[in-house]
């Protein structure tokens, strides 16, 4: 027993001293592993890589309430703090816009910026008698009950609105009849599309790359404003081309507390935007499948608004919000 | 043959010094997080991930670590069911039921010694499924939709009630209070939080590691205050460190049959290695002449949880390696490691990267023999911890425990949740009603919700969608012949003592 209280105990302890050794520290509000504990650890290593920071970043992860436990604690206590970046994503705003944090609104904190995005995809299985984005929304329009959607996110999240964001530019508006079940994670839901269970699913690019090289699968549409590059996505039609006007990215960013001066903001501003200019966060793009989308301070914050009031009168019609 | 010399390959690349040395520190570690019951598995493999990346190891090495830490969790959960009777780790939970009576008994090392080889044959089983029939089980994946998951956990909650076998009825109540605590948090049908009272610490639902350290541990503790340290269950008596082969050679059968039903469950990526180890020990409970011995340290008992948990673990591999669908929590987490490493699961992954692939199937079978080494000579270590005092070792475990989900959570909250579990679960032994069903309860509960409620979308309602394939008929009739063939075989196979209940 001693020996395992011992071996726990430095196994604890090492866990403690990395989160307390530097000055700096990025929160990752979910368990190491997920998209928000990339976003720190990415971007913390190459800030301070190439000297957009002078000390290494800490990493924390700060799991709980989706990102919600991490917001209440930086506006509350945080609220000062000028050594403190935040990991955020498309799920931040969609939460904030459904008041899933426990009623805090996303002027609770200054948002950075986005220099990354993982852009949505629908895709179906490639028997599937849907050809085309059109051919799948205007089946919809003829009888919403003859199509289910699948999706990693719970119903309202943002797997869910993109199908509703698209089928709303196509003058289908009646939401509450659109079929969609959320499972656990996009490649549940692709292997619940391929089985037939399901006609479509909607996800993430990188959550589809190895069922289309496998030829498993057909993408349908990507919500990206041009054509991802590479060998395996540049026939992928964007949903712009098919008229369908739905830009529906998940992207990558950072927030900061509020009330911290707009030196420290212009100061890990500029930092941000270094990093989405440098090679090594190319290669880590990459790596994880996210395509360019750098949006940095105001520019991002527009957009951000946006999003969320989109989102909030989705969710409202939706019954997701009152 | 064509795998043999993928094998052989793998081994080139498992074999290095470097990537062995690797092997055995990630099986000492995953034997110790399996055993402390703050620890699981995942949480395990979650924590040591940051590490990995600041020692900078490649993909193949941070595989080999973790995957060694996930088998030896799996093999570290029965110790703490053993010994303590407080489950290390939820697919451990099953142990419990026979492990702990053994170790009551002055049989705690032949319980250790067993489960160990039962573990081995478990992996072992399931690590050459892997390697001979990935490619085509991932197809299984595509036969289980909504209604056959649904169907599936039926099939679990049907059996449930045999498990007790003194009182069914307080059986199905702890079920039931399980079921209820599953409902708490972000409701996936409706995106709407249930029962948080507007909290968002419960928002992603009560972790099951929380509710066995309060129901098991805690409770302990409390009644052991009362009690002045005399009808506490710790308290095992010792006895020698043997190998009992007879016995061994006797629940081989069971090893075999449970570690067939474990892979399987693993298999499914909605199912996990809690039902495989269930399922298992329902299986050989089922199909056993003395019936009446489960529960009360029949050696198969501890046999069968311990291949199909183990099998489990090796089948969830599959659905993860095969489609990226991780089938439980912790090939989850490796899931997210592998991404992170840049590398995509999914049907292609066993044609670009055989290295990867092939290095990983042959540092399991390391891994297991590893493990089977070290498990056998370090029972006489477990089992001298029983000479510690339970005035000294109880409250040790608790605070292990506290200090290891508090580390997790980094929230206080965890910790007061988990007092109240202890509270819950003193009540409850003072009116005998059995913990074992609440935590299952909580494991299945939410998953068949969710399947349940999916496919009532998908048919817009029908509920006839629910047999609409042979699958899922094929299942309900296995559920239905469990929950009423026992009512019809009880009165012939009636217990005196039953009868004075």
């Amino acid at each position: 027993m001693k020996l395992l209280n011992q071996a726990c105990a430095c196994v604890l302890l090492s866990a403690g001293l990395l989160s307390q050794a530097t000055a700096a520290e990025c929160i990752a509000p979910a368990n190491p592993g997920g998209g928000w504990d990339f976003t720190c650890r990415s971007i913390s290593k190459i800030m301070h890589d190439i000297g957009a920071v002078d000390k290494p970043i800490q990493v924390t992860n700060m799991a709980g309430g989706g990102g919600g436990l991490a917001y209440t604690h930086v506006v509350n206590e945080r609220g000062t703090d000028e050594e403190l970046i935040v990991a955020a994503s498309s799920a931040t705003a969609t939460r904030l816009a459904q008041n899933a944090y426990a009623g805090m609104t996303a002027d609770q904190v200054k948002f950075l910026g986005a220099i990354g995005a993982d852009p949505g995809v629908l895709v179906v299985g490639k028997d599937s008698p849907f050809k085309s984005l059109t051919d799948l929304l205007d089946a919809v329009k003829a009888d919403p009950t003859s199509v289910t959607f699948a999706g990693g996110s719970a119903a309202g999240g943002f797997d869910h609105l993109k199908v509703l964001m698209a089928l709303g530019r196509v003058g289908f508006t009646d939401i509450s009849k659109v079929k969609y079940i959320g499972v656990d994670g996009g490649a549940d839901a692709i292997t619940q599309t391929i089985g037939g269970f399901t006609q479509a699913m909607t996800g993430d690019i990188s959550e589809v790359v190895g069922f289309l090289k496998s030829g498993d699968v057909r993408v349908l549409a990507v919500f990206a404003d041009e054509r991802i590059a590479g060998d395996d996505f540049s026939d992928i039609p964007t949903a712009k081309e098919q008229g369908v006007d739905v830009v529906a990215v998940n992207w990558r960013g950072l927030y900061v507390p509020n009330d911290i001066s707009d030196e420290a903001y212009n100061k890990w501003s500029d930092a941000l935007a270094q990093v989405a200019a440098s090679d090594e966060w190319a290669e880590a793009m990459t790596a994880n499948g996210l395509a360019p989308f750098t949006k940095v301070g105001a520019d991002f914050a527009g957009y951000l608004d946006g999003v969320i009031a989109e989102i909030q009168t989705l969710s409202k019609e939706l019954g997701v919000i009152k | 043959m064509e795998v043999f010399s993928l094998l052989a390959d793998g081994f080139a690349v498992a074999l290095t010094p470097q990537n062995m040395m690797l092997a055995v520190i990630g099986c000492v570690i995953g034997t110790m997080v399996g055993a402390l019951p703050g620890l699981g598995p995942s949480n395990g493999v979650a924590i040591l991930i940051p590490i990995s990346f600041s020692f900078g190891l490649d993909a193949t090495q941070s595989l080999v670590l973790m995957t060694s830490v996930y088998y030896g969790a799996m093999y570290g959960g029965r110790i703490s069911s053993i010994l303590l009777n407080i489950p290390g780790d939820e697919p451990a939970l099953m142990t419990t039921l026979d492990g702990y009576p053994m170790a009551k008994q002055g049989r705690a090392a032949e319980a250790l010694v067993l489960s160990g080889v039962a573990s081995f044959v478990g992996a072992t089983f399931a690590t050459i499924g892997l390697m001979f029939l990935a490619p085509w089980l991932a197809q299984v994946a595509f036969l289980f939709g909504p209604a056959e998951y649904f169907a599936l956990f039926l099939l679990a909650f049907c059996t449930l009630g045999g498990m007790a076998s003194n009182n069914q009825r307080k059986a199905a109540i702890a079920a039931c209070i399980g079921l209820g605590i599953s409902m708490i948090g972000l409701d996936n049908s409706s995106g709407m939080p249930r029962l948080t009272g507007g909290s968002l610490h419960l928002m992603d639902g009560v972790d099951f590691l929380v509710a066995i350290v309060g129901l098991f541990a805690v409770a302990e503790v409390f009644i052991f205050i009362e009690s002045h340290g005399k009808e506490s269950a710790i308290g095992v008596k010792l006895g020698k460190v043997t190998i009992p082969f007879m016995m061994i050679v006797k629940s081989f059968g069971a090893m075999v049959r449970a570690s067939v039903v474990g892979f399987i469950a693993g298999v499914l990526p909605g199912a996990g290695a809690s039902l495989g180890s269930f399922l298992a020990y329902m299986t050989e409970k089922a199909i056993s002449k003395d019936k009446d011995t489960f529960g009360t340290g029949n050696p198969r008992g501890v046999a069968a949880p311990e291949a199909g948990n183990n099998a489990a673990a090796g089948g969830a591999l599959v659905p993860m390696l095969t489609l990226g669908v991780p089938g439980s929590g912790t090939t989850a987490v490796l899931l997210a490691l592998l991404m992170t490493l840049n590398i995509t699961p999914g049907p292609m992954l066993f044609k670009e990267r055989p290295d990867l692939v092939w290095g990983l199937i042959a540092t399991l079978f390391i891994a297991n023999f590893v493990l089977l080494i070290l498990n056998v000579p370090l029972v006489k270590i477990f089992v001298k911890l029983l000479s510690v005092p339970p005035w000294v070792l109880l409250p040790g475990v608790t605070m292990v425990s506290f200090v290891g989900i508090y580390s997790l959570s980094g929230s206080y909250f965890d910790l007061l949740l988990m007092i109240g579990f202890g509270v819950l679960g003193y009540f409850l032994r003072k009116i005998d009603v059995p913990t074992v069903p609440i935590i299952l309860g909580i494991l299945l509960g939410n998953h068949m919700e969710d399947k349940l409620r999916q496919a009532m979308v998908i048919s817009g309602g029908d509920w006839t969608y629910l047999f609409s394939s042979p699958i899922a008929i094929g299942l309900w009739i296995a559920a239905i012949v469990g929950f009423v063939a026992p009512m019809f075989l009880s009165k012939f196979l009636k217990k005196p003592s039953a009868v004075s209940d």
